[in-house]
């Protein structure tokens, strides 16, 4: 698990300023410049991992074609704890690093949940749970209907995310739909509050998604997973970190 | 005749046709009157079933992904249900589309409440820069649908209705229309009110405003009717929830003293079913009710 450090934001910083040059190592770091957002700490890591092999191994975007109608789309639903996007996205080069002490300032375009009218990089304006996996499932439709059958569309949602009925909704008609340009990528933190009895995947698998189900945590396993092919038909991975709290609160028991 | 709805699925059928960036959003109301579109153009006509949350949330994608959307099925599942969405998938992404209801206030009084929608527009009115038309007739729907369809990225909400008025009037641009003038106070008709609006002032002498679209808010063309009036006594007449307008035409005169009655559709649930009509008439928007309530505003 990645550990946050506490170093100060004045430390000089090691790698170069070229867009790109920074790695997974810095993370840490640069998410260390972002306070005031404790109470989303567990949110933000939870998806750090997953975040960096996207952007660096996975998806085709940079700074350079954040603006291209062939990019690849990723599209952060769950915009609670944006600290490890935002700490992606700028050692990606998407926007300064100097941005990230400003975290939540109103000065600052870096809000606790991402504005994409403010953030370069950014796809969607998110911070209400459930609105990610409609928008990209009508984007990937979108450039379906364009004859851009390159764009990839990611969208990442959260394990207690998918108890918001609109994701059921999306992903009950994309399979059906064949779009296998779609992506959604569920970080598991076991979250929910009910649960997801029989695995999140089989959502998914039921609605005629390709799914799979890996280690949130190990780069390798993630990117296979997301590498993995899924000919007509949209693709599922759950990604199980270590859960957001040690217990999980029991269900009120119920009157038969 | 044919109704609004069906010259709503004629025309963007055509437009369809014409412009490759429009794509039609259904969730399983009025797909039939687009089978041949869909047939046409299988990857702009999606009818993503009975889900309205997802029904604005692909329209919102759409738009992400450069189209321009055109989202259709009843008021109240249009803008009442998936009410959040329409805030967030698209102002606060920064994209439009063009949101076309069925329905309206009572257009089916035997479906009863859940099928009526008399709020939608003032729900509307809490986002920011909507556009709003609500048509009097099918030629005048026509003429607004193209329009909202043409409007670059604009947010755009076309409100289609069973009541009509008998002749259509020429629309589109933003302002309203002078149908009559008198010196006793402005009465505005918007939409479908217009004939009963007509009916209920004849022999009165008050000016008459026609008001196809409705946001923005024509209050220059208000202020220089009140001018000419030499009366700023202002009765509203909208086919949903009464005062929806008021501030508007508050707003508009607020440099000189002025009253203003709001008319529409009440909030009070009938619990009633029976006809148009009848719905009409219990809302006291029938041409007997409206000259009772607008005459004894104006003392005319």
């Amino acid at each position: 698990m990645i550990r946050l450090m506490t170093t100060t934001a004045t430390e000089p910083t090691a790698a170069g300023s070229l867009p790109g040059s920074r790695g997974f190592d810095e993370l840490p770091r640069l998410m260390g410049l972002m306070t005031g957002d404790e109470k989303h700490g567990p949110a933000a890591t939870s998806t750090l991992d997953a975040l960096w092999v996207l952007y660096d191994q996975v998806l085709r975007v940079s700074p350079a074609t954040a603006a291209d109608p062939d990019r690849d789309r990723f599209l952060l639903s769950k915009g609670h704890g944006p600290m490890a996007y935002y700490a992606v996205l700028a050692a990606k080069g998407f926007f300064p690093t100097d941005w990230l002490p400003g975290f939540g300032t109103y000065d600052s375009p870096l809000g606790h949940h991402p504005d994409r009218m403010l953030v370069p990089g950014v796809e969607i304006g998110s911070g209400s749970l459930g609105h990610g996996l409609p928008l990209a499932v009508g984007t990937a439709l979108g450039l379906r209907a364009q004859g851009r059958t390159g764009p990839a569309v990611w969208v990442l949602i959260g394990d207690a995310e998918l108890d918001e009925g609109s994701n059921h909704e999306a992903l009950a008609f994309a399979g059906p739909a064949g779009l296998d340009r779609l992506h959604t990528l569920v970080i598991d933190n076991s979250s929910a509050t009910h649960g997801w009895r029989g695995g999140i995947a089989s959502r998914f698998e039921a609605a005629g998604w390709s799914a799979a189900t890996v280690d949130g945590r190990d780069h390798r396993a993630l990117y296979e997973a997301f590498r993995t092919p899924h000919p007509g038909r949209p693709h599922a991975v759950v990604a199980r970190v270590e859960p957001k709290a040690p217990t999980r609160q029991p269900a009120p028991a119920r009157a038969a | 005749m044919d109704t609004m709805r069906e010259r709503f699925a004629a025309v963007t059928s055509r437009l369809l046709d014409e412009d490759p960036r429009l794509a039609v959003v259904l969730a399983d109301i009025g797909v039939d009157g687009f089978a041949d579109a869909a047939r046409r153009h299988p990857e702009r006509v999606v009818n993503v079933g009975i889900r309205e949350q997802l029904l604005v949330g692909v329209g919102g994608g759409l738009a992400l992904a450069g189209l321009r959307p055109v989202l259709h099925t009843f008021a109240s599942f249009l803008v009442e249900r998936p009410f959040e969405q329409l805030k967030l998938d698209f102002g606060h992404q920064g994209t439009g589309g063009v949101l076309v209801s069925a329905g309206a206030s009572y257009d089916w009084p035997s479906g009863g409440f859940t099928h009526m929608a008399p709020g939608d527009v003032a729900l509307l009115d809490t986002l920011d820069d909507w556009t709003v038309h609500v048509p009097g007739h099918p030629d005048e729907a026509e003429t607004l649908l193209r329009e909202a369809a043409a409007a670059g990225d604009d947010k755009v909400y076309v409100r289609l209705s069973v009541q009509v008025n008998e002749v259509p009037r020429p629309v589109g641009g933003a302002g309203f229309d002078t149908v009559r003038e008198g010196r006793r106070g402005v009465v505005v008709a918007v939409g479908p009110m217009l004939d009963n609006v007509l009916a209920a002032t004849e022999g009165l002498d008050v000016t008459v405003l026609y008001a196809t679209t409705v946001r923005p808010f024509d209050g220059r063309a208000l202020r220089a009717a009140a001018g000419a009036a030499g009366s700023s006594d202002v009765v509203l007449v909208e086919p949903y929830l009464a005062g929806t307008s008021t501030r508007h035409a508050n707003d508009a005169l607020a440099d000189r003293p002025h009253r203003v009655l709001g008319l529409g559709v009440g909030r009070r649930e009938l619990r009633r079913y029976g006809q148009l009509a009848e719905h009409l008439a219990a809302h006291g928007l029938d041409p007997q009710g409206l000259r009772a309530r607008i005459t004894g505003f104006l003392g005319a």
